[in-house]
């Protein structure tokens, strides 16, 4: 019950996130995302969560939910920058072809053959799903913070798809895959936080210098 | 002795960051690579021994890739002394577009060169799959600040492009390495554990579809971070705007960690019966580089560039090696080596130029065999060994990839490969031997011309060693890379 509807509200938010183009708002939704992950990590442990469940859900919203958020709208707020610009796919086209995936997603998570019934059906579609909309997001928008919040949205689809269907994954490894990914956001923070300073936005279309043949 | 191995350079690092004293620091991190050296060279008699279980252990393919990072870390520690010697800490005018930056801190960038280290040690020693995947992925974020040593607008450019290239790519690995979780478990929920050796012998457990699928995840996620093409576009970006010494440790040491990746999932493969599957997909891979690199080294006016196009073509060539299976899998391993140390060499000598003539352009630079003798000599030397001239060591290991292609009757294979490896010839010809040649060129004042010991020491012993692997593979090697060779089919 409480697994079904948290994907069903992963889903629904990786769909408005298609269509949003206030970036603070971006921000929030991944924000809500990073929260429905800890939801999730312990909707699936069911009626006995152990100790190291509730440590990691913890783990994660404090990571996902509240941390990442607060040091994206940090340097949002730096930035001055408040739109995303000139998407290469607009909002609308955008939330079109995410339905379609979602689609896409459903007709082919039903012909994977899964060697044990995961905990819901929801699981693979959602986790495709929200996978390919971060991939979506990252190549066709152009704000460099944007592109941060789509690297974290990819990451929540993969995570979707470990924590429905991989079950015994040992603390070490599980800590390890966090760890990397707080270290890459912060390094990314760092990074945006630069080219901010350096071209005065942080629109990564201007970031094409660096080519073979420079016509 | 594995652990030192991997909180030596930890602890280095913290210390580094916090020195003060520039010559302490520098001799840190000479002093680390040093020691590194030697508990390296130590893990050829003398067995690691095993952490955490198992889960981190030396094997074949671990040592000798740890080998090859262990040396060439140990060259560019002693040349980056030479070169933060250099480096103004001031603020300067960029020789490209006159635009005013400076460095990084020195501190920050030395913790992460042995932070950086210390994450390929882990990549080399992981044998669980988890682990694997955070190993390489902290190999990228701890070099991202390395390639951003010079603060303009152009280096983070190319740093930004890494970061978010290879993070996405990795981010897929990932999603590779879950779906091999689904093929190790079966329908009551009993799983094989993810680690290496567990995988390998009961591999016939694996559920077929699913480990393709895994195989297939984590080579488009590793094969980013390798920079196999169409995935490579991060990667002359990053050669190109990285200081050389830099740009040495990632072509010769960062791309083979990516390639271990793959080379371990390709392990789990030919033991679960499904190798020709991956061999397949290595093979178009490992074409499509080397064709790629080849339209792309003709004609590059930039020579670190045409380095790193350089390096896209020999990871090509790994992945062809591998694909081809059976006598090719130990050209290719030899390969790594002989390419690992050419390449390192050859960015370490461009380093040199680039600190003389201020100028990346193959046009500009002329006349450096007069200005500067030993790295002309060396520039040349390298230039031949990489585009495989006998009697140097990359001649040897890709003919052994030609000969298995040949023994294996993959005639068209083969002479794709020759008419590939004959264009980069020519190619990087024009390019390099106009630069060498000739009256010197450009507004260069004599001073800059002096050579010091620590720019041409670490390239010249790496040039010994490319020349000597060529003309006799030592016993000990021979046998580590045959039994490495062995796990591959």
């Amino acid at each position: 019950m409480w697994v079904d509807t948290t994907l069903v509200f992963l889903a629904l938010s990786s769909l408005l996130l298609l269509g949003s183009s206030r970036l603070s708002r971006c921000v929030r939704i991944v924000a809500f995302q990073g929260v429905l992950l800890g939801v999730l990590t312990m909707a699936v442990a069911q009626h006995d969560p152990s100790l190291r469940t509730i440590f990691f859900a913890l783990a994660i919203v404090a990571l996902k939910g509240v941390g990442f958020p607060w040091l994206l709208s940090r340097v949002l707020r730096e930035s001055e920058v408040h739109r995303e610009v000139d998407p290469l796919v607009g909002y609308i086209v955008s939330m079109l072809l995410g339905t379609l995936t979602l689609a896409l997603s459903f007709w082919l998570s039903a012909r994977l053959p899964l060697p044990a019934p995961p905990l819901s059906s929801l699981v693979v579609p959602v986790a495709f799903f929200t996978t390919l909309a971060g991939l979506f997001l990252i190549v066709t928008r152009r704000a460099a913070l944007t592109q941060v919040l789509a690297y974290l949205v990819l990451e929540n689809g993969i995570y979707v798809f470990g924590v429905g269907l991989v079950h015994g994954t040992p603390m070490v490894v599980e800590l390890g895959i966090l760890l990397d990914v707080f270290v890459a956001v912060f390094v990314m923070g760092i990074a945006i936080f630069h080219i901010n300073r350096e071209f005065d936005h942080i629109d990564t279309e201007q970031l094409t210098i660096l080519r073979d043949w420079t016509p | 002795m594995l652990l030192a191995l991997l909180t030596i350079p930890v602890a280095a690092a913290v210390a580094t960051y916090f020195m003060k004293n520039d010559v302490w620091r520098r001799a840190t991190l000479v002093v680390t690579a040093l020691v590194h050296t030697a508990l390296t060279a130590g893990s050829w008699s003398i067995p690691l021994g095993s952490l955490l279980g198992g889960w981190l252990l030396l094997d074949a393919p671990g040592r000798l890739f740890l080998s090859i990072t262990s040396v060439l870390f140990l060259g560019a520690a002693v040349y980056s002394v030479g070169y933060l010697r250099r480096e103004s800490p001031d603020v300067r005018r960029d020789f490209e577009e006159g635009l005013l930056f400076s460095n990084e801190p020195e501190a920050t960038f030395t913790a992460c060169l042995l932070l950086f280290l210390a994450a390929m040690t882990f990549v080399c020693v992981s044998q669980r799959f988890g682990l694997l995947w955070v190993a390489i992925e902290a190999t990228t974020l701890t070099s991202a600040p390395l390639i951003y040593f010079h603060r303009h607008h152009r280096s983070l450019e190319a740093t930004w492009k890494y970061l978010l290239i290879c993070s996405v790519g990795i981010a897929l690995a990932l999603l590779g390495n879950f779906f091999l979780a689904v093929a190790a478990s079966d329908q009551i929920g009993n799983a094989v554990p993810l680690v290496l050796g567990d995988l390998v012998r009961q591999a016939g457990q694996l559920h077929a579809p699913w480990l393709r699928a895994a195989f297939l995840l984590l080579l488009v996620g590793y094969g980013t971070k390798m920079g196999l093409a169409p995935l490579h576009t991060w990667l002359p970006d990053a050669h190109s705007e990285a200081p050389s010494v830099v740009s040495a440790l990632l072509s010769g040491c960062l791309l083979n960690c990516a390639f271990l990746g793959i080379l371990r999932i390709q392990e789990v493969c030919v033991a679960a019966g499904e190798g020709a599957f991956g061999r397949d997909l290595l093979v178009i891979f490992g074409l499509m580089s080397i064709g790629l690199a080849a339209v792309f080294i003709a004609g590059q006016a930039d020579y670190k560039r045409m380095l790193a196009y350089s390096s896209v073509e020999h990871m090509g060539i790994l992945a062809l090696g591998v694909g081809l299976g059976g006598a090719a899998t130990f050209g290719a391993l030899l390969h790594a080596v002989n390419h690992s140390l050419t390449k390192a060499m050859l960015f370490l000598v461009a380093g040199n130029i680039l600190a003389a003539y201020r100028s990346k352009s193959t046009t500009d630079v002329r006349g450096v065999l007069r200005l500067l003798p030993i790295s002309g000599v060396l520039w040349i030397t390298g230039f031949l060994a990489i585009t495989g001239s006998p009697p140097f060591g990359p001649f040897l290991s890709e003919l052994t990839i030609l000969k298995g292609a040949l023994d294996q009757g993959r005639t068209a294979i083969a002479v794709t490969y020759l008419a590939l490896l004959a264009v980069v010839f020519i190619g990087m010809t024009t390019a390099v031997l106009r630069m060498a040649q000739g009256p010197v060129g450009g507004d260069v004042s004599r001073d800059r011309g002096r050579e010091s010991v620590l720019s041409v020491l670490p390239p010249a012993i790496l040039a010994v060693l490319v020349l000597v692997l060529g003309l006799y593979v030592p016993q000990a090697l021979r046998g580590l890379i045959e039994e490495a060779a062995r796990t591959l089919g």
